[in-house]
């Protein structure tokens, strides 16, 4: 067996097994928010942190195999999504807990990580024309915002459940077991905040990548024209938040527009 | 010597409109209002007065005398006397009690179950008893109200219904908001179960209080009460703009706040929620508050939905308390009944006839005797028990007790055990 065979036999395995523990960290957080017995989220915790180590380790395999980065296939961009989520998701869980946004969370990631399971796991060489180090620099740092965005939907979509049951006045299921409307939106805003400002950076990087791969900064291609959106959709909330105060059920309901327009986005970045 | 009556008069949260009960209320105290009221002439008196009712009740012989006088002095010159009829309420005898035992076992409160209005008749109790006021009748019927109040809050599931009400509040609350640690609260109006709300919502962290009332007066009042500060009701604008849980329970028929007002407001507020807690019947608050976003609107409804004590189940262990209620009425007008001379007497003599015949029949069933000897015992038995009888009643019948000392007959009622019906007394 050769070395690049045997990397690629690992790499192999390493993402069944991202698959498997994702899968029992996500029953596990599933489990926990039916019961709401603690010694099982933190059975949860742990399998999620074996998760992201997995991930890591999968990505590093694969940049042996592919050579360069590996974000350039739609495979490869949902998979580092997915990896960006778990750890933004766990440097956010080092200092806040805000209760069962695991659940919420390791199931986006599970969903990330079977979307990009079902994809071609075929190594494609970059164009030459393409290879830079800007590439990989602007990949990584808007797929990291993506994953903050991520969070900040998983907490869009709780505010609004939350908030429809307090509005309704029919407190059922989910009122005792999701957090108060203050955590939730204090959630939202710090994600949005820090997912916005790389956001920002990833276009900026993406402006220079372009003017060295095509020569053109703009292209006007409909994924830059939906990223542009995007960015749009995220500054607007930012600079109401700030200025009147926009939060609750309408910042939460752009949380969720904007992040669907993102995995519109990236459907098209790699079609 | 005629019959005693009890009599009742009082205005309440129900009958009487808020600046009304605010003018009438008492301010000097219960020392000074019970010592105007031994002018009038009732044996024995007794007055209560709460934020939602003050009411009267009096012993006397002639209530149509009596009754005009009480209602002079209820209202004095603060309503003009041609309303009185349409604000007041007026019971006697088995009504009376009735209406005392209901307002005791808090069946008549503004937010049924409440605990603080039995708190507030006993102490009421205590002054009038205190200062003298009241004697054997009113302090049977007083006690007895406050049996009457425990027997209900233990046999039914009213009491529970007041307390959950206040700490679902306090839940939804700590759902909007998460923490309460820097949450202004504040309450307008002064009702039992608000402040009851209030009260809550401090325990939880809550960091200030601010109470709005129409007179300011009573609004200082409570305000020193919950160590806050005090408003009136102009200023309401400006507090929406600043506090962030807002408890309402005034008496009034139309609504406090609007969702006009509001909605401008929430720009100011940049949005901050604002939860509304509507606790008055009927409404402060416009139920179209809670379209707004970032406002939360719950009444009394609403909250007692959040316990799950839906409607039906409240009414049903109201009916139960009423039924318990109702029995306790009726043996309380037994027993005042059988306060006076000749029932006493009667009875007397009954438990004695039936004492010695039941006695004499037991023993001639055992022994084999002529019919004369038969009679001769039966006399005997007669004879032994009318000399037994002989001296009560001639006290009953003497000069002492025809003037109307009800505590001779009750201690006479007493000490021959007369009272069978009415064992927990």
């Amino acid at each position: 067996m050769t070395q690049e065979t045997f990397v690629q036999e690992i790499n192999y395995l390493l993402f069944i097994a991202v698959l498997t523990v994702t899968l029992l960290s996500c029953a596990a957080y599933l489990v926990f928010f039916l019961s709401q017995k603690n010694h099982i989220r933190r059975w949860a915790r742990f399998l999620l942190i074996g998760s992201w180590i997995l991930q890591s380790g999968y990505i590093v395999t694969r940049y042996i195999t592919v050579g360069n980065t590996p974000i350039t296939t739609y495979h490869e961009a949902v998979f580092f999504f997915a990896w960006a989520t778990t750890s933004a998701y766990l440097s956010f869980r080092w200092r806040y807990t805000v209760k069962n946004f695991g659940t919420f969370v390791s199931m986006l990631i599970l969903g990330l990580l079977f979307g990009s399971a079902v994809a071609s796991r075929e190594i494609i060489p970059l164009e030459p024309a393409l290879q830079s180090l800007w590439l990989p620099v602007h990949a990584g740092i808007s797929l990291v915002a993506y994953g903050f965005l991520g969070l900040a939907f998983c907490g869009g979509l709780m505010y609004l459940l939350q908030e429809r049951e307090l509005k309704s006045k029919r407190l059922g299921y989910f009122f005792s077991r999701l957090p108060s409307l203050d955590s939730l939106d204090q959630l939202n805003s710090h994600c949005l905040a820090v997912g916005f400002a790389f956001l920002t950076l990833g276009m900026v990087t993406g402006i220079f990548w372009s003017k060295q791969a095509w020569g053109t900064y703009w292209r006007w291609n409909p994924k830059e024209a939906c990223t542009l959106i995007i960015w749009c959709i995220y500054l607007i909330q930012i600079h109401q938040r700030f200025t009147v105060g926009w939060r609750g059920r309408r910042a939460a309901l752009m949380i969720v527009g904007g992040f669907s327009l993102v995995m519109i986005t990236l459907w098209l970045v790699i079609t | 010597m005629s019959k005693k009556h009890i009599s009742l008069i009082g205005v309440n949260h129900k009958s009487t409109p808020l600046e009304v009960r605010e003018k009438i209320a008492l301010t000097g105290g219960y020392e000074e209002a019970l010592n105007r009221l031994r002018d009038e002439q009732a044996h024995e008196f007794y007055l209560l007065s709460t934020c939602n009712r003050v009411e009267l009740i009096w012993v006397t012989e002639d209530t149509a005398k009596t009754t005009p006088n009480m209602l002079r002095f209820l209202f004095g010159e603060a309503v003009a006397p041609e309303k009185w009829d349409s604000y007041s309420y007026v019971y006697h005898n088995q009504e009376a009690v009735n209406h005392l035992f209901k307002v005791a076992a808090s069946l008549d409160s503004l937010v049924v179950g409440e605990a603080q209005i039995l708190g507030q008749i006993k102490e009421a109790y205590r002054y009038a008893s205190q200062f003298g006021c009241t004697g054997p009748l009113l302090n049977k019927l007083l006690h007895k109200s406050f049996s009457v109040a425990k027997r209900v809050r233990s046999e039914t599931g009213i009491g529970s219904a007041a307390v959950s009400i206040s700490s679902a509040a306090v839940e939804l609350a700590r759902k909007i908001f998460g923490n309460l640690g820097d949450k202004k609260v504040l309450l307008i109006g002064a009702g039992e179960m608000a402040e009851l709300a209030a009260e809550h919502l401090l325990g939880q962290g809550a960091e200030s209080i601010t109470v709005a009332n129409r007179t300011l007066s009573r609004a200082v009042d409570l305000a020193h009460r919950f160590n806050g500060r005090a408003c009136s009701l102009e200023e309401l604008d400006e507090q929406i703009e600043t506090v962030d849980i807002i408890v309402s329970s005034t008496g009034s028929s139309e609504l406090i706040i609007r969702s006009d007002d509001v909605r401008p407001l929430m720009r100011v507020r940049r949005n901050r929620p604002l939860f509304f807690i509507d606790i008055a019947v009927p409404r402060d608050l416009d139920p179209e508050l809670n379209e707004i976003e970032n406002v939360f609107l719950y009444d009394i409804d609403d909250l007692s939905q959040v316990v799950e004590m839906n409607r039906s189940e409240r009414e049903k262990e109201a009916v139960k308390a009423e039924r318990i209620v109702e029995e306790e009425t009726l043996k309380f007008t037994k027993w005042q009944d059988g306060l006076t001379i000749t029932p006493t007497i009667s009875a007397l003599r009954k438990k004695a006839d039936t004492i010695s015949s039941s006695e004499v029949s037991k023993t001639l069933a055992k022994m084999d005797l002529s019919e004369s000897d038969r009679q001769k015992v039966e006399k005997l038995a007669h004879a032994i028990t009318a000399k037994m009888l002989h001296d009560p009643l001639r006290f009953l019948k003497s000069e002492s007790c025809r003037k109307g000392d009800d505590s001779k007959i009750d201690m006479v009622r007493t000490v021959f055990g007369l009272e069978n019906d009415d064992a927990d007394s």
